[in-house]
């Protein structure tokens, strides 16, 4: 994804000027993307260029306030209406730590499931004890959900690699 | 004080090494999750955690009492532990409430109280308006719940809860976790199976059973603890 697109959800909502964008963001998103001003500058300009946004006036300091145009509204549409593909996600430092261990034969692997697993299980208490400390908004908790998931699904792949590791060897 | 205490346990049930050589502490506002496959020895752990089953060798010690010096279990059980079983074990031909009055009444209250805790506590999981239903006319997740206060009813001081969240969507799982991390930051222990990573993440300490031994745990430094 882009920042555009982000930008765009909140300008949806109505006119925004550039730091109250990148406030918003991170707030959304539980900081788990920060952004800096510079960025949220420059890609506004490149909407602009694009016709997806416009500036209006601007606030009392002089800040310049923008406002999403009908094209930008379709081009949000049509991310929103388009799923995300599994090969758009970054390789898994894990995954290949693990494969490579395998290949590498003499490496026991089952110390470095154990190892993970106990450090991702560290990891969820942190996140867990986070979410119930958690008083923002319904998007950063949503985002916080997610991280727990992530963290739940590499905590059972950890769990099948064992067991199949095992009957392997048995 | 810790509320009960594991040392160096074995269980061995017809030959089979359930489990072997477990040291394992819960003290007083502690959610302690166990984790491990089918057959690890999760529940034969909590069973004897909460003097339902005797260890074949070791100690196991409750609020202070050596379980194997300890003439009336039944008692004890009653007074300070609260189970939640896998397969619930609730008892078709009572209500809801009636289920959850039947520990208190078998402590001695008297019906009329023991219904008012039922209601109280049936209230804290948000199922007071069920109180008078039979277990086949509730749905699964409620039918768990009415399980839960079940274990809760009575100031148990030990809760033990083999796999609480079964087939409950997330958002219901998280409720009953919020419910026992709820007793347990009001004072009990509590001991937690479960093989859903998302739920051990509520614990203060996770244990992982391999093969009736303690293969890991996650310690994690007391100041951090809650
Ligand atoms: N009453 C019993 N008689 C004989 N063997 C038993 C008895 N109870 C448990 N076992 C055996 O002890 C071992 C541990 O069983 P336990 O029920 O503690 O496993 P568990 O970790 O709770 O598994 P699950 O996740 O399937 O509930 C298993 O090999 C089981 O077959
Ligand atoms: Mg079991």
């Amino acid at each position: 994804m882009s920042i555009r697109h982000g930008m765009l959800a909140l300008l949806s909502v109505g006119p925004r000027y550039g730091y109250q964008l990148k406030q918003e963001f991170e707030a959304s998103t539980g900081a788990t993307w920060p952004l800096n001003i510079g960025q949220v500058y420059t890609t506004l300009s490149r909407m602009e260029r694009d016709g997806l946004v416009e500036p209006g006036g601007a606030d009392d300091q002089g800040r310049s306030v923008y406002t999403i145009t009908e094209a930008g509204r379709e081009d949000l549409e049509r991310w929103f209406s388009t799923p995300v593909g599994q090969s758009d996600r970054p390789r898994d430092e894990l995954v290949i730590k693990l494969a490579m261990a395998v290949a590498a034969q003499d490496t026991d692997v089952a110390h470095v499931i154990l190892t993970q697993r106990t450090a991702t299980m560290r990891a969820l208490q942190e996140l867990t004890r986070a979410k119930r400390a958690h008083t923002g908004g319904l998007a950063q908790r949503l985002v916080l959900d997610s991280t727990i998931f992530k963290a739940e699904a590499e905590q059972r792949w950890l769990d099948h690699c064992e067991a199949v590791l095992k009957e392997k060897k048995a | 004080m810790t509320v009960v205490s594991l040392q160096d346990v074995a269980r061995v049930h017809e030959g089979v090494h359930a489990l072997k050589g477990v040291n394992l502490d819960v003290s007083p506002g502690e959610l302690v999750a166990v984790m491990g496959p089918s057959g690890s020895g999760k529940s034969t752990l909590l069973n004897l955690a909460g003097g339902l089953d005797r260890p074949t060798s070791g100690r196991v010690v409750i609020e202070g009492h050596d379980l194997a010096e300890v003439r009336d279990l039944a008692a004890l059980r009653r007074r300070s532990v609260g189970y939640v079983f896998q397969d619930l074990n609730l008892i078709p031909a009572l209500t809801a409430a009636e289920n959850v009055m039947l520990p208190r009444e078998l402590d001695g209250v008297r019906a009329r109280q023991a219904r008012e805790e039922a209601l109280a506590v049936l209230a804290e999981v948000a199922l007071d308006h069920i109180a008078d239903r039979f277990p086949q006319e509730l749905s699964g997740g409620q039918r768990q719940r009415v399980a839960i206060a079940r274990a809760l009813v009575g100031e148990r001081r030990l809760l033990l809860a083999d796999e609480p969240t079964g087939a409950l969507d997330t958002a219901t799982g998280d409720e009953i976790l919020q419910l026992l991390r709820g007793r347990c930051d009001a004072g009990a222990a509590v001991l937690l199976v479960t093989h859903e990573p998302r739920y051990a993440g509520w614990a203060d300490k996770v244990v992982f059973l391999r093969d009736g031994e303690i293969a890991d745990s996650t310690e994690v430094p007391l100041e951090s603890a809650r």
